[in-house]
């Protein structure tokens, strides 16, 4: 087959109807600058809203949770006479201390692990906050405050004084954005801290932070693991959670079956499961951009489809006579599918421009996401791979749609054109 | 004189509207360089049998052979490769490519030939345009020529891979006067000159009368050959 001779009646057929090419490259291109966008902003939300609680949630969460023993509590009678045995039935939780044991030096082991970042140890708990007569409720963070900054990036989110002040002062906090709303109360101000046992301290505000995740900033607090510790009156080894990321948080469900085998104890919850509706909402929105950008290219190829017929029921006379001539209808073949794969590159590359140009603009469009998120225009991805899958499907759907009426163009009989 | 053409037997059927011989067991021969014309009514299957010969028709009884080869049974694509470098074809409605300019409407079948160079097949096109006065026009685009000038360069066209065979379906049924003696003089001089075998289909008694050999056909029969210019042999 000739190719280059079959490019040459292409292109001169392409460029002598200059209209009806330029409409058939429309639809390829209007799907595929509508493929770029959307999959570009979807993309975009994806990554942000991962981002944003990835940034914030440890890889894997160590801790002891409150547990009901499983099996029913039975004692034999205590008196002589007394031969009876009881059953415990509906038991309540057992007072128990949520502190992990030699939290602090399992801290240390795990972070030796070549899997691991880092870990930072926390004490947390349940408490109120008093501004005046109200209490509100909230938590407590006792945190070391070198490995959250350098894990979880914690003074990035400070809108109003530092961690520094934090680490330097004693009996200070930080209070998160809509707690300190709540309390009215500014970096300076003292407040009371109550935990739920009954102890009490006050505490001076040196700073307010701000994750952009309201149920968050309404309710967290940070301080010193001493501080938090003094408060809740307990010694320098008392630890509830050990939070710690990956080099590679993609392994983390094995990293986490790993660790339980090693500490039996305790409980682990890696970051899927503890994020598994972001995750869900990330699969949802990929198989609706997947379902609408395949819809458009469809749409476009059908645009092709019809074109291509069209055009070769106007070529017929050309065609008898190139078969007529001495060309194969795979000559032919290759005329009519060259053309349609023209449309299609020039259709997709004119795509990808304007697509490239419009999730430009907007992600430079501001975003109304009140002042809790920590955004201000739209999330938009440019990744070259989105480009470059854009043209292959924008090359796959013209090639199909071109493929049947060329096929066509092939069978034509040149005798019963030629005699009318 | 060699044999290049010899249909034995040809026998073809019409399925539409309904089962119908159009030829009923045509056999000849055509010798090289013979200007040879084949006449008769309207609907006695001459151009039917024309086409047959032509190779593009292949759904017929007997047997064809052109030039040595049998090409009863050869497949389409052997046969696109046959008639691509042993026949020329010229029509009565020109059929040029009207998107492309005269010289490349006769390049086109050398191209695909690709027998020589792009360079010398333009080398050749004006030659063949020139041979038929239409070299000055190389350049127009085939839409914008005259019926008489098209039908000139698909005669150009018809010769640029040096056919053996060159077939005309009524080449001068669409031309006015002046021009039919064109084109009757250039296919003349092609079968004395250049001793390729010409098979036109006709109606034009001037045409036919002008050539070596007439066929005669009626009701899918040759019911007579005439040498209106003497037999020779």
């Amino acid at each position: 087959m000739n190719w280059k001779l079959a490019f040459t009646i292409a292109s001169t057929h392409l460029l002598s109807k200059k209209k009806q090419s330029i409409i058939a490259m429309l639809g390829v291109t209007f799907g595929i600058s509508m493929f770029i966008i959307m999959i570009s902003f979807m993309t975009g939300v994806n990554q942000f809203l991962e981002d944003m609680a990835m940034d914030n949630t440890p890889h894997i969460r160590i801790y002891k949770p409150i547990e009901l023993r499983e099996e029913k509590i039975i004692a034999e009678g205590q008196q002589q006479t007394d031969k009876t045995w009881y059953v415990l039935e509906h038991q309540r939780p057992k007072n128990e201390l949520s502190k992990i044991k030699n939290g602090l030096i399992m801290g240390q082991r795990i972070e030796e692990m070549p899997e691991v970042l880092g870990v930072a140890p926390e004490v947390s708990s349940q408490v109120f906050f008093n501004n005046g007569p109200v209490q509100i409720p909230g938590t407590i963070s006792g945190i070391d405050i070198p490995s959250e900054e350098k894990l979880f990036s914690l003074d990035k989110k400070m809108d109003e004084g530092s961690l520094e002040e934090l680490q330097k002062g004693s009996d200070v906090i930080v209070i998160g954005k809509g707690l300190a709303k709540k309390m009215n109360a500014k970096v300076g101000d003292r407040v009371s801290v109550t935990t739920p046992s009954g102890n009490n301290l006050n505490v001076r505000v040196v700073g307010i932070f701000s994750f952009g995740i309201a149920a968050w900033d309404e309710t967290k607090s940070y301080a010193t693991l001493a501080t938090v510790q003094k408060i809740m009156g307990v010694d320098p080894s008392y630890i509830t959670d050990l939070n710690m990321k990956l080099k590679d948080k993609t392994g983390a469900v094995e990293f986490k079956k790993k660790l339980q085998a090693l500490y039996p104890n305790v409980y682990m919850e890696d970051w899927e499961t503890a994020n598994a509706s972001i995750l869900a909402g990330t699969k949802i929105r990929n198989i609706m951009t997947g379902v609408v950008c395949i819809t458009l290219l469809i749409v476009a190829g059908f645009g092709i489809y019809n074109i291509m017929n069209m055009n070769i029921i106007n070529k017929m006379k050309d065609i008898a006579i190139l078969k007529a001539t001495g060309f194969e209808g795979n000559d032919i073949t290759a005329i009519f599918l060259l053309q349609s794969l023209m449309i299609g590159i020039a259709g997709g590359i004119a795509g990808l421009a304007i697509g490239w140009f419009f999730s430009y603009l907007l992600s430079r469009t501001p975003f109304p996401a009140g002042e809790f998120f920590r955004i201000s225009t739209f999330p938009v991805n440019f990744k070259l791979f989105h480009y470059m899958s854009g043209l292959f499907f924008g090359f796959l759907t013209t090639l199909f749609a071109g493929y049947f009426p060329s096929k066509r163009a092939a069978k034509v009989d040149p005798v019963l054109i030629i005699r009318g | 004189m060699s044999t290049i053409l010899k249909a034995t037997n040809i026998v073809k059927y019409f399925y539409e509207p309904e089962k119908f011989q159009v030829l009923k067991g045509i056999s000849f021969d055509a010798n090289k360089g013979e200007f040879l014309s084949i006449i008769g009514k309207s609907g006695c299957g001459k151009s039917t049998l024309l086409y047959i010969l032509s190779t593009m028709d292949t759904d017929y009884e007997g047997t064809l052979e052109i030039n040595g080869q049998k090409t009863t049974g050869q497949g389409q694509n052997q046969l696109a490769h046959f008639r691509n470098e042993h026949m020329g074809f010229v029509f009565q409605f020109h059929y040029l490519l009207p998107e492309f300019t005269a010289l490349q409407n006769v390049m086109m079948p050398a191209l695909k030939l690709a027998k020589y160079s792009p360079d010398e097949i333009e080398h050749r096109a004006i030659e063949k345009l020139r041979l038929v006065g239409m070299d000055e026009y190389a350049m127009k685009h085939a839409s914008k020529l005259s019926g008489g000038q098209q039908q000139r360069v698909a005669i150009a066209r018809a010769l640029i891979n040096d056919p053996t065979v060159i077939m005309g379906d009524e080449p001068t049924g669409n031309l006015d006067k002046a021009n039919s003696q064109r084109v009757f003089e250039i296919f003349k001089q092609l079968a004395t000159e250049n001793q390729q075998t010409i098979i036109t289909v006709t109606h034009d008694p001037d045409f036919a009368n002008g050539s070596d050999r007439i066929i005669e056909m009626e009701d899918g029969h040759i019911i007579g050959t005439h040498f209106p210019n003497g037999e020779h042999s």
